[in-house]
């Protein structure tokens, strides 16, 4: 006891020699704000810290610089061995080949318009069953709910041959509709609105509802706007799910001028030069890390709380 | 008279919903049922043909061969999807510095496109100017042939998958360390408890049913591996790589035999389910 007792005051002297000692904040974890603080506990902590900063950068950002610099070098030297750190002489060349090649501006477009119209369909579907499910109580709710549920169960991969089956007996191949449908049936969604839904005070419901409000007034006035928080975690993962799928729209738009960026890329890659790809794949990425850039804390929040308790 | 309109409007608010689910979730379900015993290639109409499906599907040369390869990259997968987040959430949960930059950088991958991840490493790849084996070089090791020989095939897919997909599991694994009392650690502590004491008797207690969840929830992901396949070895070198739903996509889509697509893909079904109950049953002890 006492040597601990020692220890920590070395510490202190120490900690009061130098400037900073480690800031614990409010958090206890496995190591205890002392252990931190000794003197061989600071010199590993720190050689930790610079491990992982760096493993990290070198795991998940290197490869994104790669693509980024690959693109920017010419096809002679992006094939050369040993490959250059960076760019001996940057163009874009690459990225304009690439808007041509893969004819990036259509495939934009269309990915573009399938998300954000799938995105409205499935909220105005998802949202009004959420809020009958959960407000106006119908007969067979629990069943309904049980049974959509019941369908996140069931393996992607899995309902993909009869998915496509029963879509192209309905004729919908090459049609937005056979994207924006199924999406719509996401029993994920449903769920996690019905949850937000159930927790809205009845006070709120019922001062409308004396107000003379009717059931769409209710859900217009009242519950949306409390409910913005859950829409927009549903919302952006909706709108980034869809923008990066690839299986599905692979088999269901299969026109070259309807075709999903990310199947647009996958077809053409094995024909043009390897920096025209890197510049297709940096146009494809840029989206996806703007709108998390953006929506970083919504994204995580919404990963936690729909995985934990989901 | 209440009660009825009430459910009219109720069933008002429902009927897309109703709608999307019959014709695009559960029709489907029932259909998967009836393709695998039907000869079906959507053009002559559908024969029944009983169980003949499945004893093709059986029967067919590699048939073994991809369940065992589905199994091989669900297993490797795990060793590297499972258990690296959860030593990366611990060491991150641990640090007091650069906690927003590497929690952002770790789940950077999640967000690209697959296919983006997909087609940047199979650059990387390549035997000659790719980068990893121009790495290996810098440090005067031999380069591997990586999606060219049986032997590494598999491995490269998983280290794809593990790159693509270990930020979320990181994340969650994160949010459930830092639920975790601190007081436990102190009482551990006090009773003499060293750091990897802790980890055994506090740490992995306390987090047991998360990661048994997140473990069902990656063998059912895994087990469907279909892209990375797909877009990276079209199943060679030598097969090595053509996974149960690689399999099943090439019967439907390449064989138009969408009969036996159905039977493999019920048999894979059967299989998940096992898996999916259990996450159900542990999602069910969670919420008690």
């Amino acid at each position: 006891m006492i040597s601990v007792g020692a220890r920590a005051a070395a510490g202190r002297r120490r900690a009061a020699r130098r400037p900073k000692p480690i800031d614990t904040g409010q958090f206890r974890t496995i190591i205890s704000p002392l252990q931190l603080n000794s003197r061989w506990g600071r010199r590993v902590y720190w050689a930790v810290l610079v491990t992982v900063v760096v493993t990290f950068t070198l795991a998940f950002v290197f490869p994104l610089y790669w693509m980024i610099t690959g693109a920017m070098k010419t096809g002679e030297e992006i094939a050369q061995m040993p490959p250059t750190l960076f760019p001996a002489d940057p163009t874009l060349d690459a990225y304009a080949e690439a808007w041509n090649l893969f004819d990036l501006g259509t495939l934009l477009w269309n990915t573009a318009y399938y998300s954000l119209g799938g995105w409205v369909f499935c909220m105005l579907v998802d949202v009004s069953a959420a809020y009958a499910l959960s407000r106006l109580r119908p007969m067979f709710g629990g069943v309904i709910l049980g049974a959509m549920l019941a369908t996140l169960m069931i393996p992607a991969m899995v309902v993909l041959i009869p998915l496509y089956v029963t879509v192209v007996d309905l004729g919908l191949l090459n049609n937005p509709w056979g994207l924006w449908f199924p999406a719509a049936a996401n029993g994920f969604n449903i769920f996690l609105l019905k949850r937000f839904f159930d927790s809205i005070p009845r006070e709120l419901i019922e001062a409308a509802r004396i107000d003379g409000a009717g059931a769409f007034r209710v859900l217009w006035s009242v519950v949306l706007p409390v409910s913005r928080p859950i829409l927009g975690v549903v919302s952006i993962f909706t709108i980034v799910t869809s923008f990066k799928d690839f299986v599905w729209p692979l088999l269901v738009m299969t026109d070259s001028d309807k075709m999903t960026l990310s199947v647009g890329l996958s077809q053409t890659a094995g024909m043009v030069t390897q920096n025209a790809v890197m510049g297709g794949l940096v146009v494809a990425s840029i989206p996806t890390i703007i709108v998390f850039f953006v929506f970083q804390r919504h994204i995580m929040a919404g990963l936690t709380a729909g995985s934990i308790k989901g | 008279m209440a009660v009825l309109r009430r459910n009219l409007t109720a069933y008002g608010f429902l009927c897309a919903a109703l709608f999307c689910f019959a014709v695009f979730a559960w029709y489907p379900m029932i259909r998967e049922f009836i393709l695998s015993f039907q000869e079906t290639n959507l053009i002559d109409p559908p024969t029944w043909v009983g169980l003949d499906n499945f004893e093709y599907a059986v029967g067919y040369p590699g048939f073994t061969e991809a369940w065992i390869a589905t199994l091989q990259f669900t297993f490797l997968a795990l060793v590297c999807g499972f258990a690296v987040p959860f030593v990366v959430a611990l060491v991150l949960n641990e640090l007091r510095h650069a906690r927003a930059y590497l929690r952002f950088v770790v789940y950077l991958p999640v967000m690209l496109p697959p296919i983006v991840a997909v087609l940047l490493f199979r650059w990387f790849f390549d035997p000659g100017p790719g980068l990893f084996n121009q790495l290996l070089g810098l440090v005067n090791l031999p380069g591997l042939a990586w999606l060219d020989s049986p032997a590494t095939a598999l491995i490269s897919l998983v280290i794809v998958s593990t790159w693509m997909n270990m930020g979320s599991a990181t994340l969650i694994y994160l949010a459930a360390l830092q639920n975790i009392p601190p007081e436990l650690y102190e009482a551990a502590e006090l009773d003499g408890a060293g750091i990897l004491k802790r980890i055994r008797h506090v740490t992995i207690p306390q987090t047991r049913l998360i990661l048994l969840l997140m473990l069902m929830l990656q063998i059912v992901a895994t087990m469907q591996v279909f892209i990375e396949p797909y877009m990276l070895t079209g199943g060679g070198p030598a097969g090595s790589t053509v996974t149960v739903a690689y399999m099943m996509f090439q019967f439907a889509f390449t064989n138009q035999n969408y009969g036996v697509a159905g039977a493999l893909g019920m048999m894979l079904m059967i299989v998940l389910l096992v898996f999916a109950a259990f996450q159900l049953r542990l999602t069910r002890e969670d919420k008690a």
